[in-house]
């Protein structure tokens, strides 16, 4: 097992490369860059000031020298320095990570607690009035962009009833519920769309299980039908489940950087956002390089679970 | 022979399909008594495994299935008219089933254990130890190697034979009176059939159970059963014991099924070669007798109305108006 994760932490290194590739290269290719705006706030705009910047950040040298000179500080864990404030982009990420980890989980466990039940319920309900409300709602959610909903939810209560979501962000080991007050409203929104492609899953899924020789065996044992449901079913039917979840984690980080500039949450989505309008190249790409790893481990974290979920990968 | 144990009457079973109501079981009246063995023999589609699973009160739970009429009595109760806690208290306790499909009938993510084990835990209120013990001894006695050691196993870790093994391990576990076994080894080598029918034949003798074996094959029923049905498009076409029927076939549907059998009774595992002609639809079956389209004796009264089973010598009966 040690051998065969290790050999999928070594299968990730190629994928690895390429997104720094495409994280470096890709960003220099945004309109107008760094120095001008540099040049622009200081009232500076000799061609003597512009070189003199230049040199100072290392944007004189040649393109692929400035990546290999960033990738070998990567892989020694330094990401760099922000090129506004100075401050080293690690621990820009370490501050900002938590929090956005803390969005993205929230959300997940809203959209699982949300899509399972409903799922089982729509599959074992089959074509009743319930499976088509529960089936209506998600493809509202499946419709509805995140940023519009965000935005209402923003805008409305506060004509109507001057009540608007708390946007004082405060950690959650300071004052957890201060922290959950911010984190829930963009949490159950981010939740509530990704629920509605896991619940139709769910729901697929329990039906074709459902009709599996070995429920029919589990009935004839005389087993209630929430054992049935519980006991037999649902483990089958959320193997393919997990995998839709891992599938997803990328849609919910866009998510979140949508939601944390909505409801001004002080996380990586935030801090990307700002870097990308500032032109903050190494801000930029210590987002990316730390999400695309992130997101690598997840699925692979999505993969080892199989061996616990389905004995048959366990044994091979 | 012991005291009436089962007795099914006038069972009319319907599935809403695609083309229409579909009438799988047809006015079907059986009887088992305790420890016999009842062989339910005709060819795919016929309504065997529908008449087993409205036994259990398993039509309509995840199909389109009703059962449009009839009574189906056990052991005193009518089961059509209990609630579904009652028949969940019957399940797998006083009747016991065993599918076709070994491969597909266990489940895959739960150790075969465990899945031995349930029934004795649900039925019989044993803790998790008493019915892994009970689990080990059951396996044992299908003669399952190792059996205390493989109840961690899954079953994948199994070939079909074993598999069929531990579904007759799990049907037996709350020693039920009756067990319908469903086509057991249809999905089995020839080598193994022979095996896990005399397996079955020898622990239910050994449980005092009644065994319904439901087959294609009646060179299995001359081995196995003491009596046998023979049904044809959803109804009972011939009853009779095993001997009887085999040295006097009275329904053309029977004596066709007898004659394309070569080696009679000697050969497990000869199955069943079609009679001339088409097996019935369904959906679209003839006004009167259902086999009359391919029946060489087909006369005008057939084409009227099916039919019904009537007594034509002790233990005989068929549904037929008569050729001779
Ligand atoms: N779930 C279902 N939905 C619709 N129709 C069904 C269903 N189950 C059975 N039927 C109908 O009932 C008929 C009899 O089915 P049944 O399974 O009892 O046949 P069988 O005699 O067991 O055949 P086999 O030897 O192939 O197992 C089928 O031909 C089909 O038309
Ligand atoms: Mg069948």
């Amino acid at each position: 097992m040690q051998a065969y994760i290790i050999r999928r932490l070594l299968a990730l290194l190629p994928t690895l490369i390429l997104v720094s590739l495409i994280v470096f290269f890709c960003q220099r290719l945004i309109p107008g860059d760094v120095i001008d705006l540099m040049l622009s706030q200081n009232d500076l705009a000799t061609d003597q000031d512009r070189a003199v910047i230049e040199a100072a950040l290392g944007f004189d040298q040649p393109m692929y020298i400035q990546y290999f000179s960033w990738i070998g500080d990567v892989v020694q864990g330094d990401l760099g320095d922000s090129l506004w404030q100075n401050t080293p982009v690690t621990q820009q990420l370490a501050e900002t990570m938590p929090i956005t980890f803390e969005l993205g989980l929230l959300a997940l466990i809203v959209a699982l607690t949300v899509a399972i039940p409903i799922g089982i319920y729509s599959a074992v309900r089959q074509d009743t009035a319930g499976d088509y409300i529960a089936r209506s709602f998600s493809l509202l959610m499946l419709a509805i962009p995140g940023f519009w909903l965000g935005t209402l939810v923003m805008v409305f209560p506060s004509v109507w009833w001057r009540w608007s979501p708390e946007l004082e962000y405060v950690p959650f080991f300071e004052d957890p519920l201060q922290n959950l007050s911010l984190m829930i409203v963009p949490a159950i929104l981010l939740g509530l769309s990704m629920s509605a492609v896991t619940m139709r899953m769910t729901r697929t899924m329990m039906l074709e299980v459902m009709r599996q020789d070995y429920v029919r065996t589990a009935r004839a044992k005389g087993l209630s039908e929430v054992a049935v449901i519980l006991r037999h079913a649902l483990r089958n039917g959320l193997i393919p489940v997990v995998t839709l979840i891992g599938l997803q984690v990328p849609l919910l980080i866009g998510g979140a950087v949508i939601m944390e500039r909505i409801f001004v949450v002080p996380g990586m989505g935030l801090l990307l956002l700002e870097a990308i309008s500032q032109r903050d190249y190494p801000v930029v790409s210590g987002v990316f390089v730390v999400v695309g790893f992130g997101v690598l481990l997840i699925n692979l974290a999505v993969d080892l679970s199989y061996g616990w979920l389905d004995p048959k990968v366990r044994h091979q | 022979m012991g005291k009436r144990l089962l007795e099914v009457e006038d069972l009319s079973v319907t599935f809403r399909t695609d083309r229409g109501i579909v009438r799988a079981v047809d006015s079907v009246s059986l009887h088992v008594d305790e420890g016999e063995t009842l062989a339910i023999v005709g060819e795919s589609g016929s309504g065997k495994s529908v008449t087993a699973l409205s036994i259990l009160g398993l039509i309509g739970d995840a199909d389109s299935g009703r059962i449009e009429r009839g009574r189906i009595s056990f052991e005193g109760q009518d089961l059509i008219q209990q609630n579904d806690a009652v028949l969940r208290r019957i399940r797998g306790n006083r009747i016991a089933m065993i599918f076709q499909e070994p491969m597909s009938s266990l489940n895959p993510v739960l150790t075969i254990g465990k899945q031995v084990a349930e029934p004795i835990r649900l039925h019989q209120g044993a803790s998790r130890a008493e019915a892994y013990e009970q689990a080990a001894e059951l396996l044992k006695k299908v003669a399952i190697p190792d059996a205390a050691e493989r109840l961690n196993d899954f079953p994948h870790q199994f070939s079909g034979g074993m598999r069929q093994r531990v579904m007759i391990a799990m049907a037996l576990a709350c020693r039920p009176k009756l067990i319908i076994a469903d086509e057991p080894t249809t999905a089995l080598d020839v080598t193994v059939q022979a095996q896990i029918l005399s397996l079955l034949k020898e622990l239910t003798r050994e449980a005092n159970s009644a065994l319904i074996l439901i087959t294609h094959d009646l060179g299995v029923v001359a081995r196995y059963a003491d009596r046998v049905t023979v049904m044809y498009a959803g109804r009972i076409v011939e009853t009779a014991s095993a001997r009887e029927l085999y040295a006097n076939p009275r329904h053309p549907y029977t004596q066709g099924l007898m004659e394309s059998i070569p080696g009679l009774a000697t050969e497990v595992g000869a199955r069943l070669i079609t009679i001339e002609g088409q097996p019935p639809d369904l959906a679209n079956l003839p006004r009167g007798c259902a086999f009359s389209p391919r029946c060489k004796y087909s006369q005008d009264v057939c084409l009227q109305k099916p039919p019904t089973l009537e007594t034509i010598s002790q233990d005989h009966e068929r549904a037929c108006y008569g050729y001779e």
